[in-house]
């Protein structure tokens, strides 16, 4: 019974951690409707850029987040001035899929020229260590990440439903035209979009990084898992991701105990194609996929 | 109050307008009204900003607005209730009806605007906690109205407000754009419906294959030759 508890909260760790990397990401697809292939890498640039500013200033990796997040704010919204809005007359809307493709590599392989493929080991400052809670022992730093998952997508849901901007963001979503009819400035709403959708991941690296180690391709790694997650949850549904990423956490964990390891993806994979051939637009996606992209 | 000069507009390389020129003063309501595919809607999405128009000018107040985006035109005072009322469709009628007071001259005054509004539409007001796209069509036409007024325009433009209602729906959505008109709101309505919409209006507009063939007090518009028999039917 210990174990299986263990199991489960191993898994539900798991699932905050998928969570956190995997809000910004549906919060841009479901409102700027660009699937951003280039969010592992604001993962990356943002875990680098707390190692920078961890050891460099010699402060707790968490105090980091003051800068990396409005820095990554800044990241996305350039994204989506410079690259995105230009592609937006598009005559074919795939091409701003290959723009964030094209953006992924080249920051990748950026990443690479600057930092080397050396790994980058953020300061642990005492995240690594167990905390007990009743039977089970859980990592101080996977307890954090755990609660700021619930408390990000608690507050992007607050701010998206009370507030002027959160309902003009939701506006834009749900009919773009009717919302400029509104005096909305639909392209300010989306740069704005993308701006927060990468802040949330910077505030996801900084608080990975001194967890996991941090190299060009660290990215990658989560932004997989993270299309799962969005994709199961309903793409746009940010309850969605979350509920889409502890399933995915539960499942990882459980198979890995109770199936074998090296069957983890497979069992994953599995219930992910399962679910999507019972419901294809996802737990919580409101409508079909062919309805949802433009 | 607004004039349209000459205006070209269309979409990509099709022109839909040639050289539109029409006029609407303060305290009118002014009607264009023309078959399917006449140029209607683009010309009310022309002068909204959701199209550029390719040549001529739009002013409004005397102000040149041609080169503006929708949100700032709207931010001066013009708002469009579009073909299709194009509702916020997971958002309650309630919220529906505070985005149409998004814009600023009308953001401090929502709650009064709201109080004023729903007591224009008794029906609206009993649907308020209600998900927009659970109203029927003819509720949903309500809403699209009054979210309108909700942003309390100097200038109120319908697009097409009948297209797809039963007949009696037909009858109250023109008696509560009577009653906007009685209330001195600037009112410029496009409609297939020309009967109804030429009892409503001071004066009209014939548009034909996206140029003006025709103005004339709305009256005179009702008893002229080409109008009955290309519209009216009789």
């Amino acid at each position: 019974m210990e174990t299986f508890l263990q199991v489960v909260t191993n898994g539900l760790m798991l699932g905050g951690l998928f969570a956190i990397v995997s809000v910004g990401l549906t919060l841009i697809f479901g409102i700027v409707k660009v699937i951003n292939f280039a969010h592992g890498e604001y993962l990356m640039i943002g875990m680098y850029l707390t190692f920078l500013l961890a050891t460099g200033l010699d402060v707790h990796p968490y105090l980091t987040v003051a800068a990396v997040a409005p820095l990554l704010f800044v990241l996305g919204a350039l994204t989506q001035r410079f690259l995105i809005q230009p592609l937006m007359h598009a005559r074919d809307e795939h091409v701003q899929i290959f723009a964030t493709v094209g953006l992924s590599t080249a920051l990748m392989n950026l990443a690479l020229l600057v930092f080397g493929a050396d790994i980058a080991s953020t300061p642990a400052s005492g995240l690594r260590t167990s905390l007990h809670i009743g039977p089970v022992r859980i990592l101080a730093g996977q307890a954090v990440i755990f609660c700021v998952s619930i408390a990000l997508v608690v507050g992007l849901h607050y701010y998206l439903q009370r507030t002027q901007t959160g309902r003009a963001i939701r506006a834009v979503a749900q009919n773009r035209d009717a919302a400029q009819l509104m005096g909305i400035n639909v392209n300010w709403i989306y740069v704005l979009t993308f701006g927060i959708g990468a802040a949330c991941v910077g505030l996801a690296a900084s608080l990975v990084a001194p967890l996991y180690p941090t190299q060009p391709t660290s990215g990658t790694y989560f932004v997989l898992i993270a299309f799962v997650v969005v994709v199961l949850g309903g793409l746009g549904s940010i309850g969605g991701a979350f509920v889409g990423a502890m399933i995915i956490g539960l499942i990882d964990s459980l198979s890995g105990f109770y199936i074998g390891s090296d069957l983890r993806e497979v069992a994953v994979f599995g219930v992910f194609l399962l679910i999507l051939i019972l419901k294809p637009s996802g737990l919580f996606g409101r409508r079909s996929l062919a309805h949802v992209s433009p | 109050m607004l004039e349209l000069k000459a205006v070209d507009a269309g979409y990509g390389a099709t022109t839909i307008l040639h050289s539109v020129s029409l006029n609407v003063q303060a305290g009118e309501s002014v009607t264009i009204i023309g078959g399917n595919g006449a140029g209607k809607t683009t010309t009310l999405r022309t002068i909204i900003g959701l199209l550029r128009p390719t040549a001529g000018t739009i002013h409004f107040e005397g102000q040149d607005i041609s080169r503006l985006s929708a949100h700032e035109v709207v931010e001066l005072g013009i708002t469009l209730v579009p073909e299709g009322r194009q509702l916020f469709p997971d958002m309650t009628v309630r919220e529906n009806l505070y985005m149409g007071a998004f814009r600023r001259d009308a953001r401090s005054q929502a709650e009064k605007t709201l109080k004023e509004v729903l007591e224009l539409f008794p029906r609206v007001a009993e649907r308020l906690d209600q998900q927009a796209e659970s109203l029927s069509g003819g509720e949903q036409q309500m809403v699209a109205i009054a979210r309108g007024l909700m942003a309390r325009p100097r200038l109120l433009m319908f697009d097409e407000p009948s297209l797809g209602l039963a007949p009696i729906i037909v009858e109250q959505v023109f008696s509560v754009i009577d009653s906007i008109v009685k209330t001195g709101v600037t009112v410029l309505i496009v409609e297939q419906n020309v009967h109804h919409t030429l009892n409503a209006a001071d004066r009209g507009y014939v548009l034909e294959n996206g140029e003006v063939v025709l103005e004339d007090a709305a009256q005179a518009l009702l008893t002229n030759d080409h109008v009955r028999q290309a519209y009216l039917g009789i």
